[in-house]
């Protein structure tokens, strides 16, 4: 997997809360060092979780909305949405095999 | 990935980190014509490219924004044949003729090693701060300031950092409190000349944080006069914490001298305990950590990891 596609304030209903199966959100901005940090680490986690996990971005800085009513105060914030609801949130980089041992218990 | 290194290739210099300090060192090993590998966790800049503006780095009179001086730096040690790859680190072996860095499953051997891992921001270390990490606590206002407009944010530090971050937030917040434990600024006058005239900030003197509160998000800090002892609450939505930073050393301790601090004992040559291993940048002894501080440290290092190779020759 390449490319994660990006989510909005209008497709976020349905493509993360009416979502099948679990889904990472990487929420981002073009101005946050640390978020081009985890950005490739998101695409590893993607390619590797494959069928198991859906994953995708949201820029804060153009969706607002859903930022703040998720209450993305730092990011970039990695946030797991299990049938609607918010499962997990990892604020802040870290390496791979951190970041799976805190997926790991809740997929 | 297994198969990305297929190759024993052994590099004569191998950079591990791509801020400043690395960036120059590729930039200078592969100009003299050194096989330079420099490996990166992230994206190259390191903490310069989260600083949003560098107002002292020479040649820009209006200052440039740190990850684009970052992203030159780095166009400039690729075109010289540096070869960057982006992986997590996880164990380096110094000792020996041919050093190794590895990352998972990955590996690359060098002749030289130039260590440019940098520091990482301090926290606070105090109750409720780890907690809050995402519900108003950051280390990047950078990252995190566009969440705060139309509210009161605090800063806590006395330097430079400190007060760079402090004024960049004043484009959001409503009013920025700058803590500081002592009762005057470390930060350069010009900066503290433009903090003091900045109607938006304000300054809590001989102060520290003794805890962050709220449930879930930042409700108030609670403050203590190191002079008077007397404490008191705080309410902001945000708190920015710049109390200065510590070396990214964890992966060589026990291999090259440190300081009780964690810093890479090494002088102006860069030269650690170890031979052929080199230190560079802010993780290294040194009196003034900025980014040209940095770049001199990795020109001279690289300089150093050329004799090198040349001496060892076979």
């Amino acid at each position: 997997m390449a490319s994660i596609s990006q989510v909005t304030d209008l497709n976020f209903d349905s493509e993360v809360l009416k979502s099948g199966k679990p889904v990472l959100v990487d929420f981002w901005a073009p101005w946050c060092g640390p978020c081009r940090m985890v950005a490739p680490v998101v695409e590893a986690l993607a390619g590797e979780y494959g069928d198991k996990l859906k994953v995708v971005k949201l820029n804060v800085d153009e969706n607002q909305n859903t930022a703040s009513g998720y209450q993305i105060m730092s990011i970039p914030t990695l946030a797991v949405f299990k049938d609607g609801q918010v499962a997990k949130k990892i604020i802040g980089y870290m390496p791979k095999e951190e970041l799976k041992k805190r997926l790991d218990p809740i997929l | 990935m297994d198969d990305d290194n297929p190759t024993s290739q052994i590099y004569d210099v191998a950079i591990v980190g791509a801020g400043p300090a690395g960036l120059t060192a590729a930039l200078y090993a592969a100009r003299s014509g050194l096989s330079t590998v420099m490996i990166e966790r992230g994206v190259a800049g390191g903490q310069a490219a989260t600083t949003h503006m560098i107002e002292n780095y020479p040649g820009f009179p209006d200052g440039v924004a740190g990850p684009e001086l970052m992203a030159q730096m780095q166009q400039q040690a690729e075109k010289f044949g540096a070869e960057v790859v982006q992986a997590d680190v996880d164990a380096l072996e110094l000792g020996g003729e041919t050093k190794k860095v590895k990352s998972g499953s990955q590996e690359w051997a060098a002749r030289t090693i130039i260590l440019a891992m940098g520091a990482y921001p301090r926290k606070l270390g105090v109750p409720g701060e780890d907690d809050l990490v995402g519900g108003g606590v950051s280390y990047c206002a950078t990252c995190d300031g566009a969440f705060y407009k139309g509210k009161k944010v605090a800063v806590v530090g006395g330097g430079d950092s400190a007060i760079v971050e402090a004024l960049y937030l004043t484009r959001f917040a409503t009013e920025v409190t700058v803590i500081h434990r002592r009762a005057e600024l470390r930060a350069a006058k010009v900066l503290q000349d433009r903090a003091f005239n900045h109607e938006k900030v304000k300054f809590a003197w001989n102060s520290v944080v003794t805890s962050v509160e709220g449930e879930g998000i930042l409700d108030h800090l609670v403050l203590k006069n190191v002079k008077t002892g007397e404490e008191t609450e705080l309410k902001v939505n945000g708190v920015f914490v710049y109390v200065g930073y510590d070396p990214n050393t964890a992966l060589v301790k026990g291999q090259v001298g440190l300081d009780p601090h964690g810093y890479v004992v090494a002088g102006e040559d860069t030269k650690t305990s170890l031979p052929g291993v080199f230190a560079a940048g802010d993780l290294r002894v040194k009196g003034l950590r900025q980014v040209i501080t940095a770049a001199a440290d990795g020109a001279v290092a690289a300089e150093q990891a050329l004799r090198y190779v040349e001496e060892n020759e076979a």
